[in-house]
């Protein structure tokens, strides 16, 4: 029974467990003066001497006409360089705050049947290419970082390190948004720091790898997939989820009974299909 | 029957307008909450303009500050979200010798060079904004002794000093009115925590709000370093041609105007 369920939810024990020890670990270096990290996901310094910075918050600085010190390139080079090895959004399941909250309310939307409501999605995955394009002009237009002045990422960060003031009512618009207006409407949809992790990880090393021999069609994987469309080629074909948008979550991998979806490296897995070629 | 042609046309269009909605009720959100300008910075601040552009929000000098004294905007404080600010009723700025809440700024929003004198760190040329005082409910202007803000100053006699009058009222007493001295006063806000009254009659308000500006065509002639300002000053003669029309009375000249007849 508990073997059972770790082997279901490993994954997002796993991704709550790192959500949860980032965050504490900001509040520590914030309420405590713990030096391990300190800041927030806008911008930190790791033991008081390695910066990382948000390379979208960066980008937005650049275009609001702001003079970019080294220790801002420095830090947005690593954490883009950390997330283009890792792959995908990684961020975005492993890391953000946001994650937990649209994933509760995808969640509760499956419980609640509302996608038997709501079949039809009205609006496009796409979407959140346009919001970066727009933070961006936004940005030079007004001389102000404009995605960072809304964003419900860096508020819901804010709120639990900081001081919540207002913030919830961002956490729970974003939630009754996904819950009653789009499914993965927020970081599915709109949310341009998800596009932008998108692109930059698309040639991520960690990719999920669908073995078409071993799936019997259940599908379960797409029903708990916050992007589904990645996941194409089940049942149809032996491939890697090569698309930018796959948030590198395991909810596929691990809801998985027949051993056809798995983890793996990017280039190890192209030799084996190489080799059944 | 809609052809592909027509389709995509009108996709585009869709796309392009709905870019347009978000952005502009966007760009109208974002303008409405950057236009506190009845907000202080920690020291070192750039101007607002670009300390809005520059700060990445990240609130290592609110976590740097040991006293407490810096608040990063959270939704509902009604300042622009997430930028870091104090309030010196509550908590003023102590103006640590060291300045932790700068260094550790991460993109330059705090500039270190601007609390920086030969080469070291000086709180004291700061510039978090002025302390202006309500002479008609300070208590000292009143004739009551009370120099509260003027103990509490970082750069007492400099900042703050006393003037002193005969309060012509009692005939035997002094008048002992804090006057504050724009070139020297950090914006700490010491003084705004230690007024007496209860709502404090001395109090910090950010420099383009609280001072004017002269301009550049007035200089100060008896001031050298001012002076010096009219060194390689051109001289520019202009001659003005004399009107050959002759003057005309517009006191006394009716002009018909009256009608003498």
């Amino acid at each position: 029974m508990m073997t059972d369920l770790w082997k279901h939810y490993r994954f997002l024990i796993l991704r709550r467990f790192t959500q949860s020890l980032l965050m504490f670990l900001y509040i520590g270096g914030n309420v405590w003066g713990w030096s391990l990290i300190q800041g927030n996901l806008s911008a930190s310094m790791l033991f008081g001497v390695v910066p990382l910075n948000d390379p979208f918050a960066a980008l937005q600085m650049f275009a609001a006409g702001a003079v970019i010190t080294t220790n801002l390139f420095v830090g947005a080079l690593i954490i883009t360089i950390f997330y283009m090895l890792l792959g995908g959004r990684t961020f975005c399941s492993w890391v953000c705050p946001v994650n937990i909250i649209t994933d509760a309310a995808n969640f509760l939307r499956r419980k609640l049947h509302l996608n038997q409501v709501e079949k039809r999605q009205p609006a496009s995955r796409n979407i959140r290419y346009w919001a970066i394009g727009l933070s961006l002009v936004l940005s030079y237009i007004l001389g102000v970082t404009a995605f960072e002045f809304i964003s419900p990422i860096s508020i819901t960060h804010r709120a639990i390190i900081f001081g919540i003031g207002l913030g919830w009512t961002a956490m729970l618009v974003i939630f009754l948004f996904d819950l009653f207006i789009l499914k993965n409407g927020w970081c599915g949809h709109i949310c341009p720091l998800g596009g932008f992790y998108g692109v930059v990880g698309k040639v991520g090393l960690i990719r999920v790898d669908h073995n078409e021999e071993n799936c019997t069609a259940c599908m379960k994987c797409k029903v708990v997939c916050p992007e589904s469309q990645v996941l194409f080629m089940v049942s149809k074909e032996s491939l890697q989820v090569l698309d930018g948008a796959c948030t590198n979550c395991g909810r596929c991998v691990e809801v998985c009974d027949d051993d056809a979806l798995n983890f793996s490296i990017r280039k190890l897995a192209r030799e084996k299909k190489d080799e059944n070629n | 029957m809609v052809d592909e042609r027509r389709k995509f046309i009108l996709s585009i269009a869709r796309s392009i307008g709905l870019a347009s909605l978000g952005g502009l009720v966007w760009s109208a959100y974002v303008d409405e909450v950057t236009a506190n300008k009845l907000i202080l910075r920690p020291p070192g601040a750039l101007k607002e303009e670009e300390f809005l552009a520059t700060c990445i929000k990240c609130g290592m000098c609110v976590e740097a500050c040991p006293f407490d004294t810096l608040l990063l905007a959270s939704p509902g404080s009604n300042k622009p979200l997430g930028t870091p600010y104090f309030e010196p009723r509550d908590v003023p700025c102590y103006m640590c010798p060291d300045i932790p809440c700068v260094p550790v700024c991460p993109t330059g929003a705090l500039n270190e060079s601007s609390v920086t004198t030969d080469g070291e760190l000086d709180i004291n040329i700061a510039d978090m904004g002025v302390a202006v005082i309500d002479d008609k409910n300070c208590i000292a202007f009143w004739g009551i002794q009370c120099d509260a803000c003027y103990r509490a100053c970082p750069l007492l006699d400099k900042a703050i000093y006393l003037e002193y009058e005969k309060n012509e009222r009692t005939g035997k007493h002094a008048f002992l009115k804090p006057i504050v001295n724009s070139d020297f006063c950090t914006g700490c806000g010491l003084c705004e925590r230690a007024c007496v009254t209860e709502k404090a009659a001395i109090f910090v308000l950010p420099k383009e709000i609280a001072l004017g500006a002269v301009g550049n065509h007035y200089i100060k002639g008896w001031d050298k370093k001012d002076e010096s300002r009219l060194k390689d000053a051109e001289s520019h003669i202009t001659t003005t041609n004399l009107s050959k029309n002759s003057a005309v009375d517009t006191l006394n000249d009716m002009g018909g105007l009256l009608d003498d007849d």
